[in-house]
């Protein structure tokens, strides 16, 4: 029977918990890396027992670790003693070394952007939010770091170069931080094209390559924000998530700072689908794995108060791809209820019977394996969720 | 002989459970200690020091022989008691840090 791996990234460590298909038994293995911050946990799409994690600390910096047998070990990519040093006697191990790319060979990026205050500031590595896996390549991993920008691994996880095309193409200096710092939180690879993908940056906007990373251009026609000077700029916008249906890949969803959004042409041109939502603030959304009109968000009251309006823990599902929205309640709380989710913290996994799951700064991580009708926590105490990811193993 | 004490953290990174030792060949700074440490151990670097400025990290502290050594060139040789083993060096995290 098939199964899945629910990989959670929080405050303090990281969990992994499994099930059957049922989903109705859990398992929970953790934490790993206790005391860190996990932002991200992912797993290959090619080979689900790569997962690749990120690991990283005020104090200490950016780690990225990596399992090569879904989680039971970890290793930091470079460090083993086969791996640790270079044919000339050099030591390795710069798999947590992120450096921007300054060169005049590779288009000279960009060195500064915009700062809370409205000045330019130069730009400097904080930690990866966000790691995306190819499709085809277990060694071949994307990262979304903040101060924003785009790195890829080829080497799994050893080394990392940045794609700087997106920093490069010019709209940088419009760039600024949210109020989680400037993040690249979103990458999104297309199925149906490998030299298409997207990413999203807060507060920048959405960009598109479709030349695989080498050369990007901003694709935010038709959002709107009130909190830029024009509310309908090229870039500036805080776009908190997009998520796609593989079969439709020319189809985009999005939730932003406000306004839930959708795109039927690879983000050329965005429409409103707040619809009857009860606030369209939030941070997560995503897409039943089996119809691709069928998309979940979890509104927050206001950007001002990050948890859910009445004390009501309500994910809203459309079944017509946005505007007419319908509250999913049983089995979370109604009352008293003020945690938030976070833009990384939902994930669907593809059995029959889709399931949808996400986890909450409270330390909840819910499941609803029937598509969201009815909801059960998998763990209540964990530290505040980060980052919720699912692998379903065959 | 240098002693070195590391933050639990990094004690975990690096898989040891107590002080660290090591061996240096040439003068015991803390730049040379840590390039020892890193040598040693190369999941821990750029959790020390910065990968592209080699900066102590701000909220990482040096001490030893009860003194703070943070603010010290990282060139200057460190006191006789760490150097000869008697006394190890600290490298710890602030205490904002908890």
């Amino acid at each position: 029977m098939s199964g899945v791996r629910v990989l959670v990234g929080t405050h303090k460590g990281a969990f992994i918990l499994t099930s059957d298909g049922k989903r109705a038994r859990w398992d929970v293995s953790g934490p790993h890396f206790a005391g860190w911050e996990m932002y991200h946990l992912k797993g290959s799409p090619a080979d689900p027992n790569r997962l690749y994690a990120s690991q990283c600390s005020g104090w200490f910096g950016q780690i990225i670790q990596r399992s090569d047998d879904g989680g039971k070990t970890w290793t930091q990519p470079g460090t083993p003693p086969s791996e640790r040093t270079t044919p000339e006697g050099a030591p390795k191990a710069e798999s947590n070394k992120f450096v921007y790319d300054t060169s005049s060979e590779t288009g000279k990026p960009l060195t500064t952007h915009q700062f809370y205050d409205g000045t330019q500031h130069p730009w400097e590595f904080k930690r990866v939010w966000h790691l995306e896996p190819s499709l085809s390549d277990p060694d071949t991993v994307y990262a979304g770091v903040e101060d924003a920008a785009l790195f890829r691994s080829k080497d799994g996880g050893k080394s990392w170069q940045e794609l700087s095309g997106l920093r490069g193409h010019g709209t940088g200096p419009k760039w600024q931080p949210g109020a989680g710092g400037m993040c690249l939180h979103t990458i999104v690879l297309d199925p149906s094209n490998p030299k298409r993908m997207f990413v999203a940056i807060s507060a920048a906007g959405t960009f598109r390559s479709d030349d695989a990373g080498e050369t990007w251009r901003p694709i935010n026609r038709g959002l709107k924000s009130q909190y830029i000077p024009d509310p309908e700029a090229e870039v500036g916008h805080c776009v908190h998530r997009i998520a796609m249906h593989r079969s439709r890949p020319g189809v985009l969803f999005m939730q932003k700072h406000w306004d839930v959004m959708r795109s039927d042409n690879a983000g050329d041109l965005w429409q409103e689908i707040s619809g009857n939502l009860p606030t369209d603030f939030g941070f997560v959304v995503d897409v039943h794995a089996h119809e691709p009109d069928t998309v979940y968000v979890v509104p927050i009251k206001s950007d001002g108060e990050h948890f859910p309006p009445d004390g009501k823990l309500r994910v809203y599902r459309s079944r017509s791809g946005g505007n007419e929205w319908e509250a999913l309640t049983k089995g979370l709380p109604q009352r008293d209820c003020y945690v938030n989710v976070l833009r990384d913290a939902m994930a669907v996994d593809s059995l029959d019977k889709c399931g949808i799951y996400f986890g909450t700064t409270g330390g909840q991580v819910y499941c609803s394996a029937d598509a969201g009708d009815n909801w059960a926590p998998i763990v209540r105490d964990l530290p505040a969720v980060l980052s919720v990811e699912v692998q379903t193993l065959p | 002989m240098i002693r070195v004490v590391l933050p639990a953290h990094l004690r975990g990174l690096a898989h040891v459970s107590g002080e660290v030792e090591l061996d240096l060949k040439g003068p015991a700074t803390q730049r040379s200690v840590v390039d020892a440490l890193e040598a040693s151990f190369p999941m821990l670097r750029g959790t020390i020091r910065d990968h592209v400025t080699q900066q102590r990290r701000p909220f990482l502290r040096f001490f030893a022989c009860e003194e703070d050594l943070s603010h010290e060139s990282p060139d200057t040789l460190l006191p006789e008691a760490v150097v000869s083993g008697k006394e190890p060096l600290l490298i710890v995290g602030a205490i904002a840090g908890g």
